[in-house]
């Protein structure tokens, strides 16, 4: 297993490195880092000074290799906009984001998983099909609009919850959160839904088809020949053969919600890091905006490790094709 | 260790006249026509024919679990002496694996991957029999011993992908015998097995099912298998039984040209055979049976009658055949097949 892992982080890295070559080539060829810092009144010794503290006179590999060891550090500089360091800001809005994905994640599977489950065993009754005509829509509605169409009925029409926003935050050390206050879960709810509805819809379609298909198999014949209950058979055995690939996607949507989280952080205002760097793109805020990225790339193959381990756990032949026994 | 009951008592199994049809868009097909036959307590019965006839179909109905749309149309089926065939869900389930245990063709698929031995031993006896968790853990124990698995208490904890095919169907078979089902229904249990490891399955299903008394409806390909276990033997041929008798008589003498046919192809006991009968044509699909005798394309002894009429199961003498030659009231053909 520890080898396995470690295996899994080597091969992390190449892609850590090209998604830090893209950022990096973004200070070098999207707009001029001293001509903004600088302003309009320089003499060219004043120019020369900065260039030279930025490192940017020296070549280009050494200037690459710097940005990595810093990135590693979590050292991206200061922000252009906000002449802030951009970990700050980054860490300042990172709670919000990791806080909406995670709730929009649990409810696309505590809700998907159900769903699928319901629709795959009972294919033919009527809950199920509208379960499905359900599901088209999220996967069909653009994020946007849902968030929108959520605001005017819950925010506007009935007033029942905010439509931006956090609510009140409890400060935990340098985490804020919304999770401890009632006004921050009503916050909460509407961005979630948005975040998470097309990932349910994804979930349940995709737990259902896999239950389809496993319920055909040999051996869920056989635990009924056995004549094991409906509910050890259903919920045991054919729940946990579906488990494989839902946690694949599930995995790979979590990552995806995290990116996608732009969008309702928009809609909503939500102050997170999707909304920072939207506000980063418009003023060509490099630092933060690579700051971004390389942080996305690690989510991505952090989760990419944690579904791999899980696989491990689930399935016991990839266990002895794995780490042998 | 119990003695086969006197065979006057009530057989165990009894199907009667069972009819399966499958709704299709297409209108309806039947896949089993008119099947009857018994099987008592602690006898075995072979059951052959050609692939399709309905054997796994039967088995599938015995048990209760035939595919939707799949569905009893006609007939019984009783479990000594009870229906079994019109019992609500939860009662049937019961009945499967605590009185009917089931063994499938293929141990590859037939076990659940993602669990242990074991558990599928443990859960499956804790479902039938009043035990805790420790009792239930040494009876499996127990069963993976009875079947042959050596290092059992060890290997309890493995999972099927650990076993090699063979061993992996013996899993199969304690799990069928692991609650003393009184029936276990044995669908070509050898068939997806290498050849040198059949003998063996076959001798440890023989030798269980004879020390616990279970009874044995055991489908095959395989005639030396059905001659060297089965006490009777019914043929199958497009949805119907062809012929039911013991077994001395439908492999030495078949009054049945179907069987009479199956049973020339059988080659010398020493070897094994892949497939059954060469005989001339294929066995007619469920949207094309032909009026009249089934088999009438391609029965050598075919006369006007069977290709009008439909034969039941007749008296031929030692076993009964569904063929018109037996019929008294029949223009006499052929005084054997
Ligand atoms: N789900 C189904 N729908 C329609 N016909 C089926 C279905 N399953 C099996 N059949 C048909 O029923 C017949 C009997 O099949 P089966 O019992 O599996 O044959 P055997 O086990 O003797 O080889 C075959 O003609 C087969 O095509
Ligand atoms: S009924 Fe006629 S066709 Fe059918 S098996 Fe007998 S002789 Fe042959
Ligand atoms: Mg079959």
């Amino acid at each position: 297993m520890p080898a396995f892992i470690l295996s899994r982080l080597l091969q992390a890295i190449p892609v850590l490195l090209v998604v830090a070559l893209i950022s990096f080539a973004m200070f070098a060829y999207v707009g001029d880092p001293v001509a903004i810092m600088l302003g309009q009144d320089f003499t060219e010794a004043q120019r020369q000074a900065l260039v030279a503290s930025l490192g940017l006179d020296q070549p280009f590999f050494v200037q690459f290799f710097k940005f990595v060891v810093n990135a590693a550090q979590g050292e991206f500089g200061l922000s252009y906009r906000l002449s802030r360091p951009v970990a700050e800001l980054i860490a300042e809005r990172a709670p919000a984001t990791l806080e909406l994905a995670f709730v929009a994640a649990a409810i696309a599977m505590l809700v998907g998983v159900p769903m699928g489950v319901y629709t795959g065993l009972y294919r033919n009754s009527w809950l199920s099909r509208f379960f499905l005509t359900f599901s088209l829509i999220g996967v069909s509605l653009p994020t946007f609009l849902i968030g929108i169409l959520l605001i005017l009925v819950f925010s506007v029409l009935l007033g029942w919850l905010p439509s931006y926003g956090r609510g009140e935050v409890v400060q935990l050390g340098w985490w804020s959160t919304g999770l401890l206050t009632a006004d921050g879960w009503r916050a909460l709810i509407l961005p979630a839904i948005t975040l998470g509805l097309f990932q349910l819809t994804l979930i349940m379609r995709l737990v259902r088809a896999e239950m389809l298909e496993v319920l055909r198999t040999d051996y869920i014949k056989f635990a009924r020949a056995r004549g094991l209950p409906d509910r050890s058979v259903h919920f045991g055995h054919a729940l946990k053969n579906t488990l494989v690939p839902v946690i694949t996607i599930a995995g790979l949507q979590l990552g995806s919600i995290i990116a996608f989280a732009i969008v309702t952080e928009t809609v909503f205002q939500w102050p997170g890091m999707g909304l920072l760097f939207i506000q980063s793109v418009g003023s060509a805020d490099i630092p933060v905006m690579a700051a971004y990225l390389m942080l996305t790339a690690l989510i991505f193959v952090v989760i990419n490790l944690v579904v791999d381990i899980l696989y491990y756990i689930v399935d016991p032949r990839l266990r002895a094709g794995r780490g042998g026994h | 260790m119990n003695p086969v009951p006197a065979a006057a008592a009530a057989p165990l199994l009894e199907v009667r006249n069972l009819r399966v049809e499958f709704p299709t868009r297409r209108g309806t097909l039947t896949a089993l026509d008119d099947v009857s036959f018994s099987i008592r307590a602690g006898e075995v019965l072979g059951v052959v024919g050609e692939s399709g006839a309905g054997k796994s179909m039967t088995g599938a109905a015995i048990i209760g679990l035939l595919e939707p749309p799949g569905r009893i149309a006609r007939g019984e089926i009783l479990l000594d002496g009870q229906r079994i065939d019109n019992l609500p869900r939860e009662k049937m389930r019961r009945i499967r694996g605590k009185q009917i245990g089931a063994i499938f063709q293929d141990p590859l698929t037939t076990l659940n991957p993602l669990y242990t031995v074991g558990r599928q031993l443990q859960e499956t006896i804790l479902t039938h029999l009043p035990m805790t968790p420790a009792q239930a853990r040494a009876r499996a124990i127990h069963w993976l011993e009875e079947v042959g698995i050596p290092g059992a208490a060890q290997r309890i904890d493995s999972y099927p992908h650990e076993f090699s095919g063979g061993m992996r169907q013996r899993v199969v078979i304690a799990l069928a015998l692991c609650a003393e089902p009184r029936l276990v229904v044995a669908d070509e249990p050898t068939t997806a097995l290498d050849v040198s490891i059949q003998a063996q399955i076959i001798a440890l299903l023989k030798r269980l099912t004879r020390d616990h008394g279970t009874a044995v409806m055991l489908v095959t390909h395989d005639m030396g298998v059905i001659a060297e276990t089965a006490d009777r033997v019914a043929v199958m041929y497009a949805g119907r039984v062809a012929e039911i008798g013991p077994v001395r008589e439908v492999v030495k003498a078949p009054n049945h040209p179907y069987s009479a046919g199956l049973m020339a192809s059988i080659p010398p006991l020493d070897r094994k055979v892949e497939h059954l009968a060469q005989i001339d044509g294929a066995m007619p699909r469920l949207t094309a049976i032909p009026r009249g005798c089934a088999y009438n394309p391609r029965c050598p002894h075919v006369f006007d009658r069977c290709r009008v009429e439909r034969p039941d199961l007749l008296d031929a003498g030692t076993t009964r055949a569904a063929c018109w030659l037996h019929d008294p009231a029949s223009e006499k053909r052929a005084a054997h097949v």
